[in-house]
């Protein structure tokens, strides 16, 4: 195991080893110590590492991360696994906002909270809260799997197209677009599988699912109203 | 004796465009969208004139001495500057919007004169990046098709955070262009009529553009240089603020920057022209010790060598054309004309690029239309535009005793009116009068 200590290392040297891995594979497990809440810690990494972040990161920790294993033994700021291609991105502790926005695959899981606008854009990832998640999560939402253990805040799933939105606790309200959708077998399945990714013990049947009314993606004169 | 016609008089408030317009909206309830930037006469590039040079100054020969063209762009941070042989690059304009034909002919048209070419609003195509020697791959808030592996592809990164035809409003593609492989770059229901986010989603402000475009340096190892794409609106702060945020390029885009749709309201009603905002942004440059460093390029309205010459006079590193570039492929071409009318419109007057209809085979998606153009003969097209407009510039450079584009300055200009002089930052021609700035 390759150990970086942030104390003494810049996250610049740290993040060069890191791309290298991908012309060179030489140390495939990474321990890092000290983040001290720095920007840009395991940004653009390509390649399948196990990277262990001991402590708080601050803003874009495994920013557009492909194949990589990230755990953030602590708390990230804003954009977390942001653009994340594919991999997994474990938070620790809670995430500020924006975690997972835009991203296109891979799977990110928060074991605290999670603040305002938590998977917007998404475009194919899975996200998996065991917490709270705060207003406007999933705006925007494209494609993928957004999964809420607690409660959410305001206008969730506001313009939605595709994203699959599952949520144990309440809402405190739906965004332009979205309505509660039926739970069929396939979608229990389907959250089954994910909660078992993501190791978060929680029951299905517990959740409810949301998704798109569909009503808005194309210009109607009636609908002006919803913006 | 005969009686005379009635003369009937139009109203300057109500005229027929406006009452076209009001019943339009009556009958519709939607606003009007369209492509392009503003229409409306706002003061430009025809309102300054170059001087040249007579026995206070010395001229260069037109055929025998050398002017020279290239800039170097984003050598501030990035360990990997862009080296343009001509200071005419290509906006940024998408796939989706534009044909995968078009994009290609793009492509072609500047590499063969040796500058470089822009995604846009919907990710890379292999088109794009196989004929173009230099890509600049905009950053923009949908982040649609936005992938590491193709920001490490590009030369160059454009954050965009606005454009000259609609600041502060996001994108726009219309159902009819949403098909399937555009769809797909966006990850996009087929056929959905596709807004795009105004704002970022993972920053809001100044501060967080800095690490932002921290993280994008980290993530390219700080090989690629970072530009910063504003609409032009208040830009004397905008530019302060980018550059305090660590852009190695600011791309200024003025109102007669076109897009590919957007109210027809937000194009005629929002931003400034270019004219007033180079020198709005060379002054922020210049007060941070900035200018020449952090590179300005501008664009909205360039359309000849003049124009080439005088945004570079007025302090510009470069410039950018979006709607000349597509005109030399063969928008809006005569040819055309009979086509046109059938959908409405004329060779000259089509803006209705949002519909996908274009019978050039340029802003559309439909297969059979896109197929008419020739990336090939497109992109020749463009290249001889393009060295037109360089050709150009140069006369009048030389003209003017300069060994090189960028030696032109503002004392090579004058003003044609009171309000360009004073936009401009320039004398009012025959005076030495710059409205505004000795107390009167």
């Amino acid at each position: 195991m390759k150990n970086v200590d942030l104390s003494t290392t810049a996250v610049r040297e740290l993040n060069q080893a890191l791309h290298e891995q991908a012309k060179q594979l030489t140390e495939r497990e990474w321990a890092v110590t000290h983040p001290a809440g720095q920007h840009n810690i395991a940004a653009g990494v390509d390649e399948a590492l196990k990277i262990d972040i001991h402590g708080h990161a601050g803003y874009y920790c495994a920013g557009m991360n492909k194949k990589a294993d990230v755990t953030i033994h602590g708390n990230v700021g804003v954009g977390v696994a942001e653009n994340m291609m594919s991999g997994v991105v474990r938070v620790k502790g809670s995430a500020s906002q924006s975690a997972g926005a835009t991203a296109h695959g891979g799977l990110l899981v928060i074991e605290g909270d999670a603040g305002a606008r938590c998977g917007i854009s998404m475009k194919g990832v899975d996200i998996v809260v065991r917490g709270d998640a705060g207003h406007m999560s999933c705006f925007l939402g494209q494609a993928g799997r957004f999964v809420v253990c607690g409660d959410v805040g305001e206008n969730l799933g506001d313009s939605l197209y595709e994203v699959h939105i599952y949520v144990k606790g309440k809402v405190k309200s739906l965004g332009s677009d979205c309505i509660e959708k039926e739970m069929r077998p396939e979608h229990l399945q389907e959250l089954t599988e994910l909660l078992a990714r993501a190791s978060v013990e929680e029951d299905p049947k517990a959740f409810r699912r949301y998704g798109s009314a569909r009503q808005l993606y194309n210009f109607k004169v009636d609908n002006a109203h919803a913006y | 004796m005969s009686k005379n016609p009635p003369i009937l008089r139009e109203s300057a408030t109500f005229d027929r465009l406006t009452i076209q317009e009001i019943h339009r909206a009556a009958e519709t309830g939607i606003y009007d969208i369209r492509g392009g930037g503003t229409k409306r006469r706002v003061p430009h590039f025809d309102d300054l004139l170059l001087l040249g040079s007579s026995i206070s100054r010395y001229p260069l020969e037109g055929y025998r001495e050398k002017c020279g063209t290239d800039v170097i762009l984003g050598d501030r941070y990035a360990s990997k500057p862009l080296h343009l042989k001509i200071p005419i690059t290509i906006a940024g304009m998408s796939f989706g919007s534009l044909s995968a034909q078009a994009k290609e002919a793009l492509g072609r048209g500047a590499t063969i004169v040796g500058t470089s070419t822009t995604t846009g609003d919907g990710g890379m195509t292999p088109e794009e990046r196989g004929q173009s020697e230099t890509l600049v791959y905009q950053y923009l808030p949908s982040r649609y098709g936005m992938n590491p592996d193709d920001i490490r592809k590009a030369d160059a990164i454009e954050v965009v955070l606005g454009q000259g035809a609609k600041p502060g409003g996001g994108g726009m593609l219309l159902g009819m262009k949403v098909t399937e492989r555009v769809a797909g770059m966006r990850t996009l229901p087929i056929g959905v009529d596709q807004r795009s986010a105004c704002r970022h989603p993972d920053w809001t402000g100044p501060d967080d553009l800095a690490i932002k475009i921290a993280e994008l340096r980290e993530i390219t190892d700080w090989e690629k240089p970072i530009y910063v794409k504003i609409g032009a609106t208040r830009t004397y702060y905008d530019v302060k603020l980018a550059v305090k945020a660590g852009a190695d390029v600011i791309v200024l885009d003025g109102m007669q920057g076109g897009t590919a749709a957007t109210q027809e309201v937000f194009i005629e009603h929002v931003g400034i022209p270019i004219l007033p905002a180079i020198p709005l942004a060379v002054r922020a440059l210049q007060e941070m010790g900035m200018h020449r460093k952090v590179q300005l390029i501008v664009s909205g309205g360039i359309r000849t060598g003049a124009d080439v010459a005088k945004a570079m006079a007025l302090g510009a590193d470069a410039v950018s054309i979006g709607t000349a570039a597509l005109i030399a492929l063969g928008d809006n071409h005569p040819s055309l004309d009979e086509e046109l009318h059938k959908i409405g419109s004329a060779a000259g007057f089509y803006d209705d690029w949002h519909e996908g209809k274009d019978p050039a085979g340029i802003t559309t998606q439909d297969p059979v239309l896109s197929k008419r153009l020739d990336p090939v003969l497109a992109g020749h097209r463009l290249a001889n535009y393009l060295r037109v407009l360089v050709l150009e510039a140069q006369t009048m450079a030389r003209a003017c005793g300069k060994s090189h584009l960028r030696n032109l300055d503002t004392d090579d200009l004058v003003a044609l009116t009171v309000e360009a002089a004073a936009m401009a930052r320039v004398p009012l021609a025959g005076t030495s009068w710059i409205p505004g700035q000795q107390g009167y």
